[in-house]
């Protein structure tokens, strides 16, 4: 239980597009039976095993940090939130897929979340604006999951698949759109070389998981 | 050939507003949801269109645009519609989309948001009894009986909103009320929050720990279901039960240490608020709504003031505001002027304020109730309540505006409107009025008293 064990993931996105369920999935191996909303900020903690089989295994407790709330909240809920932002290995953004307006979201959420550590570089972030440049010397890796699959029709499911993938691309982010009651259905976004060894790990954990 | 031309500006100011309407719902309400129902959207432009239709029929009155026949037809067929939107669409569509939330009863939804609509209309009606609001003379389907329920919901929310408006206002505006907040106070806090997560994590740590060493050691056991497994789990005790009662232990802890980091987040970010409160009253905006905020709570004991004296004299005004001023200016300072001409303008200016203050004070009032209580499942419920809601304000808006007009433009209220018992929509607005801004002192009071205290302790 030292702190060298210790992994740091966010997880942001809008009200209601299953963040809380998707913790709950990942750390319980359970299904969340009654979703409520989160107030402040709700903790989960997965233990994994980095490099299962190898002489280098290693166990790891990921501990993955819900935070909840919108990203028009007021100025108070946003400094208050910040204080969760501190040291991060790794961000989970998650967006609803029968929602657009989520997905427009977590260009927001990521700025808001990154602020912490631009700032000592002197890089001046306008609010709102997105800028390809702000993402390009991010350390953090960032992972965009799409939830609620089974919710859009399957005439539709192309062409949402389409826009999720730029906007992964736009991140520099992996993705996965999944389901979080039925099945997994994993798909990749970009394999981007060079990604730091703790996120080969984070998206290790989610691909080894396969449910009926 | 006039009642065309009249008839098509009508049109023109109701389209206009409709697209208001929508605008708003677009821009505002559901900026952050995706609208994927428009009927929704239909129903709440709608609503907003033929409610601002009535106010703007008020002003052509006042104004003596158009011609009078044709402005009472109009009314008579605003108002005709107004009601059916209120009474019958409205809610039907909230049982529908209430009852499409509810997977069980997916099928037949058509069938039970008929029924929902049915108990909605018997508690419609009963509504009715209590008051004495209507003479019998009138039939069960007449727009009176409709009128008058609507304008009891209506009144006593208008009387809620002031209540509690009315007391609020000053509160926030004044800055004599503001805590004193340090930036060492808000640091310890954060402090303390960290430390609570860290303690939930520490937790959830060995709690995950000791499921795993379970699941590794194939300890786990599925709990007992149905009904024969509960009547087993009582007489039986299984093996490795102690991991479990450490996990359940551990359970219990986390639940309380989880409750404890809400509430700190809360209280955090009532500090951060504060904090700008403070700020911002030290800014030059912020000293003149101070100052606005001293006007605001002369005023608001005034009307509680003459709410009590309304309520236990018995008393209702019979003169309306601009008259009285009238009558005042030109009987004690003597001066001399056109009375029909100035009381016309004077009328339109102050019932034109009137008006535009609470569409916008309902409108924002409403948005921010929006925010703060919908999510992406209940957004489309929670906007035709919204819609219902400013639907029945609006008309109960119009009955007590007939008490700021002059005689001679209240006819045609009186006229559309039927044989209501005008006075006790007045009355039974002072007691609400005088109950809902007493009990938010009183509220308030607690609140403050309270928040010191908390973050005061070690």
């Amino acid at each position: 239980m030292a702190s060298l064990d210790r992994v740091k993931v966010l997880v942001l996105g809008d009200s209601g597009v299953g963040k809380s369920s998707l913790v709950h999935l990942l750390c319980q191996n359970q299904v969340l039976g009654n979703p409520s909303w989160t107030v402040g900020c709700s903790v989960d903690v997965r233990v994994h095993d980095y490099k299962e089989g190898t002489p280098e295994e290693k166990t790891y407790y990921i501990e993955l940090w819900d935070v909840g709330g919108s990203v028009g909240s007021a100025s108070s809920v946003k400094s208050t939130r910040a204080v969760f932002y501190n040291s991060v290995n790794g961000i989970i953004l998650v967006h609803d897929l029968t929602n657009k307006k989520s997905s427009q979201n977590l260009y927001r959420w990521s700025l808001e979340a990154l602020n912490r550590d631009l700032v000592p570089t002197g890089v001046l972030v306008t609010n709102g604006d997105y800028d390809r440049e702000q993402f390009a010397d991010n350390q953090i890796p960032l992972l965009v999951i799409g939830t609620k699959l089974d919710q859009i029709h399957e005439n539709k499911r192309h062409e949402v698949l389409t826009r999720t993938a730029f906007l992964a691309e736009d991140f520099n982010a992996e993705e996965i759109n999944l389901v979080i009651e039925k099945r997994y259905f994993l798909r990749d976004g970009n394999q981007i070389p060079g990604f730091p060894d703790r996120k080969r790990f984070g998206g290790g954990t989610l691909k080894s998981l396969h449910y009926d | 050939m006039s009642f065309l031309i009249d008839s098509s500006i009508m049109i023109t100011s109701q389209i206009l507003f409709f697209g208001f309407g929508w605008l708003f719902f677009m821009r505002q309400l559901f900026k952050d949801y995706e609208v994927r129902q428009y009927v929704v959207q239909v129903i709440f432009s709608v609503t907003f269109a033929f409610s601002c239709t009535m106010f703007e029929l008020i002003i052509f009155e006042i104004l003596g645009v158009l011609n009078s026949s044709s402005r009472y037809f109009h009314w008579k067929m605003n108002l005709c519609v107004i009601l059916l939107i209120l009474v019958f669409m409205v809610p039907f569509y909230i049982g529908y989309f209430i009852v499409s939330n509810i997977r069980l009863l997916h099928k037949q939804r058509l069938l039970f948001s008929c029924l929902l609509w049915l108990t909605f209309m018997y508690f419609f009606w009963k509504l009715g009894d209590p008051f004495p609001i209507l003479s019998p003379k009138h039939g069960i389907l007449s727009i009176e009986q409709l009128i008058s329920r609507v304008g009891v919901i209506g009144v006593t929310l208008m009387a809620l909103l002031s209540g509690f408006g009315a007391v609020n206002c000053p509160y926030t505006y004044m800055s004599y009320f503001l805590r004193n907040v340090t930036d060492t106070d808000i640091l310890a806090l954060e402090r303390r929050l960290l430390q609570t997560m860290d303690m939930i994590i520490s937790k959830k740590k060995r709690m995950a720990m000791t499921r795993r060493t379970m699941f590794q050691k194939g300890e786990v056991h599925n709990k007992p279901s149905g009904f024969w497994g509960m009547i087993k789990s009582v007489t039986t005790s299984a093996p490795g039960s102690e991991k479990d009662k450490i996990c359940k232990e551990l359970k219990k802890e986390v639940d309380a240490l989880e409750e404890l980091s809400r509430q700190l987040f809360l209280e955090t970010a009532d500090l951060y608020a504060t904090k700008e409160r403070i700020e911002y009253s030290k800014t030059f905006k912020g000293k003149y709504f101070n100052f606005l905020g001293y006007f605001f709570s002369i005023y608001c004991v005034w009307k509680i003031f003459m709410a009590t004296i309304n309520i236990v004299f018995d008393r209702v005004g019979k003169t309306d505001p601009v008259t009285r001023g009238i009558e005042i200016t030109v009987n004690y300072l003597g001066i001399q002027f056109d009375v029909k001409f100035w009381s016309q303008h004077i009328s339109f200016i102050l019932v034109g304020i009137i008006i535009v203050t609470s569409i916008r004070g309902l409108l924002i009032t409403l948005t921010k109730f929006f925010y703060a209580i919908s999510s992406s499942k209940s957004s489309n419920v929670i906007v035709l309540l919204l819609a219902q809601i400013m639907g029945m304000y609006f008309v109960s808006s119009v009955l007590l505006i007939r008490m700021s007009m002059p005689l001679e433009y209240r006819t045609i209220i009186t006229e559309v409107l039927g044989e209501l018992q005008f006075n006790f929509y007045h009355r039974w607005f002072d007691v609400i009025f005088l109950v809902s801004a007493l009990s938010s002192i009183l509220f308030l009071y607690l609140a403050h008293k309270q928040a010191p205290e908390k973050h005061m302790a070690p």
